[in-house]
């Protein structure tokens, strides 16, 4: 019995409990000190799980209740080098964010990190877990702590009405996933992953396994932003403090599709055996829609919070494309990809946060030039958008080669082109943004304030007033981040253990043998990932090329556009208006979107699966 | 086992997701939300059901073999307690909403779009 994992999860809960206690005579510095102090120790618990889990599964069962005869009886938390290595992923966001809240908030109480260290708590549980029904407890908490977060500027329309648009949309997830689950009880009589999928496998999949598979896969695209199930994230995104939008950018989508892969490999994969074509076509399209309209959507803002948001919906396309190749190749690819493009995400939203301090703004078009006096923020933003677009050969450049080979093995070599064309237009509009705010280029635009978002300027709490100084616990977070997207892809011999690992995540048989026959796992199995080969390098220069020619084009106010082709730009857009009413910000759009989606998605699985 | 629980479960799930993207009074719409739930509940309660079942209570008296599955009353009793958080929340949103903006019509509210 190994009692780290949970210690992992307590940590951060009887820090948020202590916080609580002593808010009365707590000072702000206090509060800052303790809660970083409880990220750092979640960290480090997570970086002593990983290195224990190379060397076989950590299990952990609560309340001493191990398996009897081969059937579970409580609850457990199997801990393999993925759930770790993303407990650490998380773990050092919180650190970070932490860091940047330092200075950003003038006034802030106790509850805010309070309310933080509660959502650290969840996300840490959620990646442990080996229940499903644990599971959903921790995805709601996660919810509820992130609800709270977003809505933490009560005084304004845009939060009130961006966490409700969140609260609605992801609580009707929740409540298919818990669907989910409870068909899957009716089922099996089991709550424990290993044996759900135990009792599930050997039989094919009938139209009740098919059934709660559609509701759970919906829930967590509901929390990975999978189109059309993503139009909360970016009302969410745009008005949420930027310390919860470091966090919610980098980890929620995330922890939304690694729920997704950890029930299909554990739940599903051996009941869905011979359903892996249709899966994967089904997943791959889904994706692909999401990471183009995503990007189109993220080059169209100029609401920077919303741009970065319609980014992260774009790369949440991408990363399901790589879990949705099924194997092992793709799965490393996708968690280098994430670890890797969430950081520079999160260092992006880090520089606008930067930005809203100083100039009370988060507007392209009010910022136009203003920025020239930031040359760290003004790089790391440039740095930011190129590494978007997967500059080669940093971090996201690795992952996206990775799932690349894995695609072309199954048939989807076009995929590269998607890959390319989305991380060209989302790193793209990072780049304009960045020429226009910190260089001045393009023409000043007199056209006002945005016709689409009044969030933004006065909009919020936090960007009350414009400062003259920029403090160090903002600008080193940004760095911090930016160096570890890009680092990522520069660690010798990363891609094979991560991969290994990828391996036993994706070992079913395994898993259940080591959770339920108490049966050590062992080390991890020997891998050799192939690495990025020569054309990798051309689509990653291509979509290089491709971000800075767009955003040349954009700078240059699409006078050569209209000169070259005006009927071709009034249909774009008019094409591009219709397309943004979609977004309407009515959250009962929003819900009929996810019932159309459900419904569709549902369909393809009963007619291709069941 | 009876199928009507099952369908009482589908009813309301369909007629809550119906409240909420029709309507027009926020505190209406988070009801829905609640309303949806509650198809959750049943459906969890009807899974664990048996016919002239007792209540699951082993104390004080020999264990019944009909007795019903305690399990998913935990589960439920869990569920509720998430369904109370998020709509004591979500009221305290509409409130908010309702003292800044002076309405409580989500077709109202327009700073996100696009």
């Amino acid at each position: 019995m190994n009692a780290l994992p949970a210690l992992a999860v307590a940590v951060p809960l009887l820090a948020a409990a202590g916080l609580v206690a002593a808010s009365t005579v707590a000072g702000r510095r206090f509060t800052d000190v303790w809660s970083g102090a409880a990220a750092v120790v979640v960290t480090a618990l997570g970086v002593a799980l990983l290195l224990k889990a190379r060397d076989g599964t950590v299990l952990h069962w609560f309340g001493g209740w191990r398996p009897h005869r081969g059937i579970a009886l409580g609850v457990d938390f199997a801990v393999d080098p993925f759930s770790a290595g993303l407990a650490v992923f998380i773990g050092f966001l919180f650190v970070v964010a932490f860091a940047f809240s330092w200075r950003y908030f003038t006034v802030v109480g106790p509850l805010f990190h309070t309310l933080m260290l509660v959502f650290l708590a969840a996300a840490v549980g959620f990646s442990l877990t080996g229940d499903l029904f644990n599971l959903f407890v921790f995805f709601e908490l996660l919810s509820v702590t992130s609800y709270a977060l977003t809505a933490y500027d009560l005084q304004e329309e845009g939060p009130l009405q961006g966490t409700l648009n969140f609260a609605v949309t992801n609580s009707i997830g929740g409540f298919f996933v818990l669907t989910g689950i409870a068909l899957l009880y009716a089922r099996t009589g089991a709550l424990n992953m290993a044996q759900i999928g135990q009792t599930l496998a050997g039989h094919a999949a009938d139209s009740l396994v098919v059934g709660a598979f559609t509701l759970i896969v919906v829930g967590f695209l509901v929390k990975a932003a999978i189109v059309p199930f993503h139009f909360w994230l970016a009302d969410a995104y745009a008005v949420a403090p930027t310390p919860v939008c470091l966090l919610l950018s980098a980890a929620m989508s995330e922890l939304g599709l690694f729920a997704l892969a950890r029930v299909y490999w554990t739940v599903f994969s051996g009941a869905l055996d011979g359903a892996d074509e249709a899966l994967r076509a089904i997943l791959v399209g889904a994706g692909v829609i999401t990471a183009l309209l995503g990007a189109v959507m993220c080059f169209v803002q100029r609401h920077l919070k919303r741009m970065l948001a319609f980014a992260t919906i774009s790369h949440a396309g991408l990363f399901l494309c790589g879990i949705a190749m099924l194997d092992p190749v793709g799965l490393g690819g996708t968690a280098i990809y994430v670890v890797a493009d969430g950081s520079v995400k999160a260092a992006l939203f880090v520089c606008v946060g930067i930005l809203g301090h100083r100039f009370a703004s988060v507007d392209e078009h009010t910022l136009h030039g203003r920025g020239r006096d930031l040359p760290i923020s003004g790089t790391l933003m440039a740095l930011g958008g190129l590494a978007l677009a997967s500059l080669p050969p940093f971090g996201p450049f690795l992952g996206k080669a990775l799932i690349e080979g894995s695609a072309k093995a199954h048939g989807y070599g076009w995929l590269a082109a998607v890959f390319v064309l989305a991380s060209a237009i989302t790193g793209g509009a990072v780049l304009r943004a960045a020429g226009r705010i910190y260089r001045g280029w393009g023409v000043r635009d007199d056209h006002g304030p945005d016709p689409y978002s009044v969030v933004g300027d006065e909009a919020d709490l936090e960007l009350d007033a414009s400062r003259d100084v920029v403090p160090r616990t903002m600008t080193i977070p940004a760095v911090v981040l930016m160096i570890a997207g890009l680092g990522v892809g520069l660690v010798p011999g990363l891609p094979d253990r991560v991969q290994a690992a990828a391996m036993r995540f994706a070992d079913r048989p395994g898993y259940v043998a080591t959770v339920l026959g108490g049966r050590p796992s062992g080390p991890l199995p020997a891998a050799a990932a192939k690495g990025p080969e020569a054309l990798d390098w051309l689509f990653g220069s291509l979509s290089i090329a491709g971000a800075i020619a767009l955003a040349a084009l954009a700078l240059t106010h699409g006078r050569i556009r209209a000169a070259l082709a005006p009927r071709l730009e009034r249909r774009a857009s008019a094409a591009l208006t219709s397309l943004r009413a979609l977004h309407s910000g009515r959250v009962g759009d929003y819900v009929t979107w996810l019932v159309v989606g459900a419904v569709t998605l549902g369909g393809l699985f009963a007619v291709t699966i069941g | 086992m009876s199928f009507l629980p099952f369908a009482v479960a589908a009813w309301v799930l369909v007629v809550g997701l119906y409240g909420i993207v029709t309507s027009r009074h926020l505190v209406h719409l988070i009801i829905c939300l609640s309303v949806v739930q509650s198809s959750t509940y049943v459906l969890l309660l009807a899974i664990g059901y048996k016919s002239g079942g007792s209540a699951p209570v082993f104390a004080d008296q020999p264990p019944s073999p009909r007795a019903v599955d305690p399990i998913v009353q935990a589960l439920t009793l869990t569920d509720v307690v998430v369904g109370t958080t998020v709509t004591a929340l979500l009221l305290a949103v509409a409130v908010q909403l309702n003292k800044r903006h002076g309405s409580l019509d989500p077709d109202d509210l327009h700073p996100l779009r696009g």
